[in-house]
């Protein structure tokens, strides 16, 4: 694989982290589909009732609960545009 | 609990909802949006997705089909997971384009086709009035639980109508604000939001911990329940489940009544961030109750209570009235937020697509029609007929339609408007998507969901029979692979025209779409365009608002007053402002009516191209040029430097050759005067006729320099070939160098066999050059024991001769000057010439066709000359001559 033609090869910590979230934040979607029906695709029967209903919430709560970390950090600027408010 | 208590609670609550929604209204209008903007405001107006079907139906969907409930809050849950990739991209190139409506983001990403966008329109009025029937018929119903049983429910649905309508007019269409936000419906929305949230949590609650004995007797029951022979819908199919996750997914993006929500309404995708997490959560805490309700409700109510009522009845059956009222208006939030935002986003596009450019085709708008015809009003009454309309449909396919499941119509509207996903993701991922392919892909998968899923809801026709797949599986794989193969094969074969290739471009790579035009030529009659425009705009703003306008943009273009340049930009700028009024392709059609625009042409874009690559060329030439320019100047500064100094020198020369000119002359008079004396001993004769031969030589010598000098540098000087042996030259230098020999003896270092080479050359010339070289180093070498070195080389296409003394050698600074003409060292004391040696020295040596440098670096002065192997201008001939 050949290096990318434009920007640095290598990012400072903070950037490097910052892609590396954005990297899981396009894999989060991925791997919910695939929790989602997986499952069902392998066992629906077994999970049609009361065990379904409880792994379904777990997987559900687990899902909301990575979103909100990755988008919680994603969100927040990066920390060289920072202090802009020290004028 | 009285009827008349329930009117007057829902007439209450309806009133706060006028009053937050004014209040937000009357803050946004003095430019105070802290509150809409916050992200938590956004995520709860979102929960519009959660409509009465949610409220009534989910728990009727679970008593019939168990956990299957759940698929239709799992596809948003996958949407927005993904947000921070796919949501804010959409947000973003949204805004970019001011788009109004899904309908009017597929056609301006289409090129600014209005057909495509009314027929867009049309299928999402299609699959949404039974769904706004249902959220009337769930009010109608709810209100009808609480009721003797009794009551002629017509009346109060009308007034229900009458009622959102007014609502939907009132704070839906203020304004023709160059954006759709509605503030005040928002904040309405987002409160509405809560109160659904807290009713639907509380009777869970009240259902887990009060009706039963707590979380582990609830999935005790839920096992029972799904265990009893008659819960045979309750065994999941892959089939569906996967269908209905997609469906949902797809619906969240395309239902008009999100994109109003998720798009249009927020200033920009910041508060996705917060959505991203919390708006799943939302659903799965309104989710979370959903099944316990089912099953308590089937175990405690009469077999033939409705499921899609269990919300309401169960708290009824057990005397909780107060819960029954809450659970009402969290019913009554659900439908009316529903309704709302599903007529303001529907009316939008009725009026944008449909109204709108019939009312222009109808009537022209013409540049030179100075009368103020007003376009604000034809167009916010448009709006005001479409929402009547739309709740109108409703209304009447209410009571001439209802009595079906209220889960169905929300599955049957979500399947039709699906199908504009492949066109509106396609046209945002892939710049080959043309309109053609648009078109072919929302036809054939509409027309499959038309006939498949859509009639036979109406019982008007039967189910496909797809074997062992479920018919709605079945029919929604089939209309959406079809339609995403359309799409795509189409595309393939069909070439796109260039106003839709600039808009691909522009939606593609979320680029400005001014960034695509070619550059800002100011077209003819700008002036007069530019008052057309102004005048078009303030009918459409009103004065204040256009002026501003185009107040910032004369602004922007560095003019001063009302007229910016009609320039390709600013009419990209005013007609995307203009879109966010009235839609894309009317608002172009509108300008190329009054600015007289043509259409796109190839060679335009063509040109847009060109003009791209010849920027960025400019951009790379310019770096080159100022490298350019700065090896350019460093080499002026070099030559200033030179010519400054040699001037200089050549002013100190001058007062040296007339003292050299004037000592021998002077010594020349003095001693002829003598030489008159009568009593002069011949000795004293003899020695002072000597003199004035000496001081005459010398002053002969000096002009024979600079003649010599002269004729050298004209080019003029005669060279007689032949050839020679090196080291004869070099001693026979040597010796007639050793007459100008003063101070120290010089010490000759040879390396005597290598000299032996023959060279071709003019011998007296280069014998000259050795002359001058070796006495410099006898009268300047300043060691105490003064050595000339001197090494010849044979090369391949040439002799080197190399003469280096020991002494202190040149200064650097003055390395540069040592081969101009009259150039000498500081010590003019020292110098017996008159400093044109080595200025001669160079000048034979291109004659002779070779060069003399100084080498610097060596303990002292080095100089290096270089033969070719045959002079120049001496062809085969000279060898013979």
């Amino acid at each position: 694989m050949s290096l990318p033609p434009e920007g640095p090869i290598f990012l400072e910590r903070a950037a490097y982290r910052r892609r590396r979230l954005q990297d899981a934040a396009r894999l989060l979607p991925m791997a919910t589909i695939v929790l989602l029906l997986v499952p069902v695709w392998l066992m629906p029967s077994a999970l049609s009732g009361a065990l379904g209903m409880v792994g379904l919430f777990a997987v559900w709560l687990l899902i909301v609960i990575a979103s909100g970390l990755l988008h919680r950090r994603l969100g927040r600027p990066l920390p060289t545009e920072a202090p802009k408010d020290e004028l | 609990m009285s009827f008349d208590t329930l009117i007057l609670a829902a007439l209450g609550y309806v009133g706060l909802l006028f009053t937050v929604a004014w209040a937000a209204d009357r803050a946004a209008a003095r430019g105070r949006t802290r509150w809409t903007d916050k992200p938590i405001v956004y995520t709860l107006s979102l929960s519009v997705y959660c409509s009465a079907w949610t409220f009534y139906g989910a728990v009727g969907y679970a008593s019939r089909s168990g956990l299957e409930f759940a698929t239709i809050y799992l596809g948003p849950t996958i949407v927005l997971a993904g947000s921070w990739w796919g949501l804010r991209r959409l947000v973003r190139v949204s805004r970019l384009h001011r788009v109004t409506s899904v309908a009017d983001l597929v056609s301006a990403r289409f090129g600014k086709s209005n057909p495509l966008a009314a027929l867009i329109t049309l299928i999402a009025l299609i699959a949404a009035t039974p769904y706004l029937a249902l959220q009337l018929q769930s009010i109608s119903v709810s209100f009808a639980a609480f009721s003797p049983g009794d009551l002629p429910s017509g009346p109060l649905d009308g007034w229900v109508a009458v009622g959102l309508a007014v609502f939907a007019i009132l704070f839906g269409t203020r304004n023709l604000a160059a954006d759709e936000r509605h503030h005040g419906v928002v904040m309405a929305i987002a409160v509405e939001a809560m109160v659904k949230l807290l009713a639907f949590i509380a009777l869970g609650i009240w259902v887990v911990w009060g009706l039963a004995d707590g979380p582990a007797d609830m999935l005790a029951r839920i096992a029972a329940r799904a265990a009893q022979p008659d819960a045979a819908g309750w065994t999941l199919r892959p089939d569906r489940w996967t269908a209905l996750i997609a469906v949902s997914a797809a619906a969240l993006l395309t239902l008009p009544r999100m994109f109003q929500v998720m798009v249009i309404e927020p200033a920009d995708e910041t508060p996705l961030t917060s959505a991203a997490w919390a708006f799943p959560a939302y659903l799965m805490a309104m989710s979370l109750f959903v099944l316990p309700i089912a099953v308590i409700g089937k175990e405690m109510l009469p077999a033939d209570a409705a499921p899609d009522l269990y919300v309401l009845h169960l708290p009824l059956s057990q005397g909780a009235d107060g819960l029954a009222l809450l659970v009402f208006l969290g019913g009554l939030s659900s439908a009316t937020s529903m309704v709302i935002i599903s007529t303001i986003a529907l009316a939008t596009m009725v009026s944008n697509h449909w109204l709108v450019p019939l009312f222009l085709a109808l009537r022209r708008i013409d540049a030179s029609d100075t009368a103020p015809a007003d376009i604000r009003g034809p167009l916010l009454a448009s709006r005001r007929i479409a929402i009547m309309a739309v709740i109108g449909a409703g209304a009447l396919y209410q009571a001439i339609g209802g009595g079906q499941a209220l889960a169905a119509m929300g599955t049957v509207a979500f399947v039709g408007v699906a199908q504009l996903l492949p066109a509106m993701l396609g046209g945002l991922l892939w710049r080959g998507a043309t309109r053609k392919g648009a078109y072919a892909g929302i036809c054939m998968g509409s027309a499959i969901w038309l006939l498949w899923v859509f009639l036979p809801s109406l019982g008007l026709r039967g189910l496909p029979d797809l074997g062992p797949v479920d018919p709605l599986a079945g029919a929604v794989f089939v209309s959406l692979g079809l339609n995403i193969a359309c799409f795509t094969a189409v595309s393939l074969l069909t070439l796109p025209d260039p106003q839709e290739r600039l808009q691909g471009l522009s939606f593609v790579h979320a680029v400005s779409p001014e960034a695509t035009m070619a550059g800002g030529a100011v077209r003819p009659e700008g002036a007069v365009r530019a008052e057309a425009l102004l005048t078009l705009a303030r009918r459409v703003w009103g004065g204040d608002e256009a002026l501003l306008f185009f107040r910032s943009e004369a602004d922007r273009q560095g003019k001063s007053g009302f007229l910016p340049d009609v320039t390709a930009s600013f009419l990209s700028r005013l007609e995307r402002r203009l879109a966010g009024s009235m839609g894309t392709a009317t608002a172009h059609a509108m300008l190329a009516q009054v600015a007289g625009q043509r259409q796109t042409t190839m060679s335009e874009l063509m040109a847009v191209a060109g003009e791209a690559q010849r920027a960025k060329e400019r951009a790379r030439q310019l770096e080159d040029d100022s490298d350019e320019l700065a090896r350019t100047a460093r080499s002026l500064q070099e030559a200033n430097d030179r010519l400054t100094a040699l001037s200089v020198q050549k002013d100190a020369f001058l007062g040296q050759i007339s003292h050299e000119l004037r000592t021998p002359m002077t010594s020349v008079r003095a001693f002829s005067e003598l030489l008159k004396l009568p009593d002069l001993s011949p000795e004293d004769r003899e020695r002072f006729a000597g003199i004035i031969n000496e001081e005459a030589t010398r002053l002969t010598r000096l002009l024979d320099d600079l003649l010599d000098l002269s004729v050298l540098e004209s080019g003029r000087a005669r060279l007689s070939s032949s050839v020679v042996n090196l080291h004869d030259l070099i001693s026979r230098a040597i010796e007639a160098s050793s007459a100008l020999g003063s101070g120290a003896e010089l010490r000759i270092d040879r390396d005597t066999p290598t000299e032996q080479i023959m060279v071709m050359t003019d011998a007296d010339r280069l014998l000259q050059v050795l002359i001058n070289l070796i006495g410099n180093a006898r009268k300047y070498c300043d060691a105490a024991r003064p050595v000339l070195t001197i090494r010849t080389r044979k090369l391949t296409d040439g002799t080197q001769i190399t003469v280096m003394d020991n002494g202190s050698g040149i200064p650097a600074e003055q390395q540069d000057l040592v081969f101009e003409k009259f150039s000498r060292l500081n010590d003019p004391a020292r110098a017996g010439g008159a400093g044109l040696g080595l200025a001669i020295s160079r000048e034979v040596m291109t004659a002779l066709g070779g060069t003399i440098t100084y080498l610097p670096g060596h303990d002292g002065a080095a100089f290096r000359l270089e033969l070719p192997v045959r002079p120049p201008g001496l062809g085969a001939s000279a060898e013979t001559s």
